[in-house]
């Protein structure tokens, strides 16, 4: 049975942050997660905002480690070329009472170290973003950012497999046994020990708990529903513009995405469970008003595609980061509601520092791999891309036409640490399918390359997690 | 510096449209014509369409996709001034008639063109375009992708199928899967009167007892990996009605809810487009608001048969070689605008000077109707009228207008359809 120091469960951007953290020590460090790819939860449907840091409630978790986790996200984009934009976020105001809100979320912003945040007037907000309806009384400007949560996270868990961590994928944990202060973690995909363990489980947090007797925290879920529009409405706005909260959240926002599409969402509603994530035809179409009512001029004949993602939301509402009370080598990660993904990294540093208060021992590597480049066809000028299909025509291959996607780029992504083995891996991975023919054309030729080159029957690709299959027979014997 | 090979005459796709237009531009005088095809192979969306009904207008026969793509690729191939670049995208094409793409074989190039034309074809609308709510399960497809699958990759994408949309490429997909051995279940259509060609009606529905649910849409998709069954409901106009659903347990649903022609190329250029086609503005010789480019096909709008978009094309490669050989079209352009009953037509503006023997104008009808008549005035003046039996918005309209008819013609021209008792 393979032994790991530290067994981190789950590889959303909570564990893939961790990961990342601890490859860069003396350490083995393992991953299970129940899916067959990483980020496969709340981590790929979100808003894909880096929050400023003025929502949390001072004091709170949610708070310092949002403001920390922004400043090592910019490192860690940075570093691991992750695409990441700054632009200024708006709460918009449209009602005295609103206004009030956003004086008191300047305060918060304040006390909680946001910089560069200020409240601006009708004329000053129209200028920030011009495309907000002109009945908007006054705003909360602050500077934020937008990123691909997707890519954030494969490239922190990527750069720890190259740091020699090991992510098992398909590993969903079913048992957790401790005896003499190992961890027997028992999974659909195999068993493992570890001294240590990190529950990074997102919507599962609770049920991993409850595996060692911890009973402690049982979170809701929360869902929310997104429209994707088209390049063509992607830059309708420059900024990520919010409604004023309120006890539902944040509010619907409209906001440009790193790969030039246009958002609009989410709504708020309680759900059973972290897989309840179909969208629903009486909530969905709401989302448009509350849109307009922001920026009026949003054309949402240009949609693309719709999703819905589920966060877990604790009872007491703040991140539950502390060791287990019924296992103490065992840390929760849990509870990662909004502002998650802007905190993810400082969430991973605080649970590394409780691992070393239960007895962890950190000693840094020599020579860890701290950088990563990804050939992003599309984004290069002309003279790149003559000499980029010059070195490998691959490159010169286009196989997403929405996207520009070359062969080259799915062959890489399938050969890099974490393989993929589905069609939408290869979208998340490299933007093909993600167009406005939503894989139309694509798919299948994505479909023959991602057989080809992990030597498998077409039959045994799926489009997403392990039993969605994609073709159920060969039409014909003889081909 | 970049090579800019120059051509005549560059044909951006190589489908049908693309190749009748290489062929026409060939044979009015371009020496220099270049086809840029994306896929492997020329013929486009024909390849996989290994059904037969098409040709019968312009070979007065009937033959396969394949077939009738082949033919105008035997004489493309064979045609010393035009050449082929097969697995080449178009990145860019400017207003100027510099066209930047990018294949493994010749890299990065840019050429200049004398005169472009647009043939990219479209594509098919998604479940994200018409924000069919539920579960996000494997086993919802375009009926293209699954044609591709069966025609192409020879593989099955399911076995229980319910299809939603009538658009032509559904009823074939029906009948094929069918063949293969799957079970088609249901065709729901939102509007009341099917969206395809009579004959596949017929041929691909009704001779293999599918039922076919007009004003019908599906409200729910439920599966968590695979779809398990699809949600029904009566519809009033666009909204379902309470208390009709009703479900079928199916592992697949294959839309054919339209098609969208393709025209971010045509955007970035600059070059006008209409909403009512989402093609391009074009006029009487098929060149668009941008001298010099030309369109054809389905990329201009959805044509219900391929032997049009010949015709079409056809035209278009002449202007354009017209054009790259310094003969460019000029003079008044006349609108023509939709009357009762028209939800579009192709061209939209008309050069009179240009028009030779008689202008040909495509429309398409908003409703299935009886006994019509088709008028085409200007201000007062009532230039032709035409009769039909029959209308429906899976078939499209042609007008021939004599030319004669239009002499004197200043005023916006504009065509509409009354109901005859």
């Amino acid at each position: 049975m393979k032994h790991y120091d530290v067994l981190i469960i789950g590889c959303g951007v909570t564990g893939a942050a961790t990961a990342y953290y601890l490859s860069k020590n003396q350490l083995s460090v393992g991953v299970v997660e129940g899916c067959n790819d990483i980020g496969c939860g709340a981590t790929k449907a979100n808003s894909a905002i880096l929050h400023a840091g003025y929502d949390p409630e001072p004091g709170t978790l949610c708070a310092r480690l949002n403001i920390e986790g922004i400043k090592l996200a910019k490192e860690i984009c940075e570093k691991l070329s992750v695409l990441r934009r700054e632009l200024p976020s708006l709460v918009l105001a449209f009602t005295e009472k609103d206004m009030e809100l956003v004086h008191k979320l300047y305060e918060q912003g304040i006390e909680n170290g946001v910089p560069g945040i200020r409240v601006l007037n009708n004329a000053e907000t129209l200028e920030a973003e011009p495309m907000v309806n002109p009945e908007v009384l006054g705003a909360l400007y602050a500077p934020s950012a937008i990123v691909d949560p997707w890519e954030y996270t494969c490239a922190m868990a990527e750069t720890a497999v190259r740091n020699g961590a090991e992510v098992n994928l398909s590993c969903k944990v079913t048992a957790i046994e401790e005896k003499d202060g190992v961890y027997t973690v028992r999974t659909t995909g195999g068993d493992f020990t570890a001294s240590y363990l990190v529950n990074a489980a997102g919507s599962y947090a609770s049920e991993i708990a409850a595996m060692v007797g911890d009973h402690s925290f049982t979170p809701l879920h929360r869902c929310g529903q997104y429209y994707v529009l088209d390049k063509s409405e992607g830059a309708r706005v420059n900024t990520v513009v919010f409604r004023c909260p309120d006890e539902n959240g944040k509010g619907v926002l409209v906001s440009p995405t790193t790969h030039g599409n246009l958002i609009v969402g989410p709504d708020a509603y309680i759900v059973k469970d972290g897989k309840t994530v179909g969208t629903v035809a009486e909530t969905l179409h709401k989302l448009k008003p509350s849109g307009k009512k922001s920026v009026p001029s949003i054309d949402f004949s240009k949609t693309i595609h719709e999703y819905a993602g589920v966060r877990p939301i604790a009872e007491d509402s703040d991140f539950i980061i502390r060791p287990s009370e019924q296992s103490a080598h065992l840390i929760h990660l849990a509870g990662i509601k909004s502002p998650g993904l802007s905190a993810a990294p400082a969430i991973a540093l605080e649970g590394i520092k409780i691992l070393c208060e239960q007895g962890l021992t950190l000693t840094p590597k020599e020579n860890v791999i701290d950088e990563r480049k990804v050939i992003r066809f599309k984004r290069l000028n002309e003279e790149e891309k003559a000499a980029v299909v010059k070195e490998n025509p691959l490159y010169g291959q286009i196989v997403c036409r929405c996207e520009t996607v070359t062969e080259g780029e799915i062959i890489d992504a399938i050969h890099r640490p974490i393989v993929p083995r589905s069609i939408d891996g290869i979208k998340r991975r490299t933007s093909a399918g993600i167009g406005r023919c939503q894989g139309g054309f694509c798919s299948t030729r994505v479909h023959e390359i991602l057989a080809r080159e992990l030597g498998v029957s077409p039959l045994d690709i799926t489009l997403g997690d392990d039993g969605s299959y994609i073709l159920t027979g060969e039409t014909k014997e003889v081909r | 510096m970049m090579n800019e090979k120059y051509y005549d005459v560059i044909v951006v796709g190589g489908g049908p449209a693309g190749l009748a237009a290489a062929l026409s531009a060939a044979e009015n005088g371009a020496e220099k014509i270049l086809i840029l095809e994306r896929d492997n192979d020329i013929g486009g969306i024909l390849n996989q369409c290994v059904h037969n009904g098409f040709g019968l207008h312009y070979f007065k026969e009937a033959l396969t996709g394949p077939e009738y793509a082949g033919r105008f690729a035997e004489l493309v191939k064979a045609h010393d001034n035009i050449e082929i670049c097969c697995d080449t995208m178009v990145l860019n094409i400017s207003a100027d008639r510099h066209v930047s793409c990018v294949s493994s074989k010749n890299g990065y190039q840019v050429f200049r063109a004398g005169a472009i034309v647009l043939a990219m074809g479209c594509r098919e609308r998604t479940r994200g375009a018409i924000a069919i709510p539920g579960d996000r399960p494997s086993g919802v497809i375009t009926a293209g992708t699954a044609q591709r699958y069966v025609n192409i990759s020879g593989y099955l994408p399911g076995k229980k199928v319910v299809i939603l949309g009538s658009g032509d490429i559904g009823l074939i997909m029906a009948r094929r899967l069918t063949l293969e051995g799957a079970k088609v279940l249901a065709c729901v259509e939102l509007a009341p009167h099917c969206n395809g060609l009579a004959r596949n009606i017929v041929q691909c529905l009704d001779d293999f007892g599918i039922p076919l649910y007009l004003s019908h849409t599906v409200t729910n998709i439920v599966g968590k990996d695979r779809l398990e069954k699809v949600c029904i409901s009566k519809v009033d106009g666009y909204t379902p009605i309470p208390g009709t659903e009703f479900e079928i347990e199916c592992d697949t649903l294959l839309l054919s809810v339209g098609l969208i022609p393709e025209n971010e190329l045509t955007r970035n250029a600059g070059v006008g487009i209409d909403g009512r086609t989402n093609g391009a503005y074009v006029y009487e010789n098929m060149e668009t608001d941008t001298a010099g480019i030309f369109a054809c096909g389905n990329v201009v709008h959805v044509h219900d048969l391929v032997d049009y978009v010949t015709v079409e094309s056809m035209k278009a490669g002449a202007s354009a070689a017209k054009f790259a050989l310094g003969n460019k079209a000029d003079g008044n352009a006349i609108s023509i605008s939709n009357g009762n009953g028209v939800n579009y037509t192709v061209p939209q503006r008309v050069r009179l000077e240009n028009v030779d023997k008689a202008l040909e104008v495509f429309f398409r009808t908003n409703k299935v109707r009886g006994k019509s008549l088709i008028k085409v005035t200007s201000g007062d003046k009532e230039i032709i009228t035409f009769k039909r039996e029959h209308m429906a918005p899976g078939e499209m309209e042609k007008l021939i207008i004599p030319a004669k008819m239009l002499a004197g013609v200043t005023d916006t021209i504009k065509i509409e359809v009354e109901d005859q008792a």
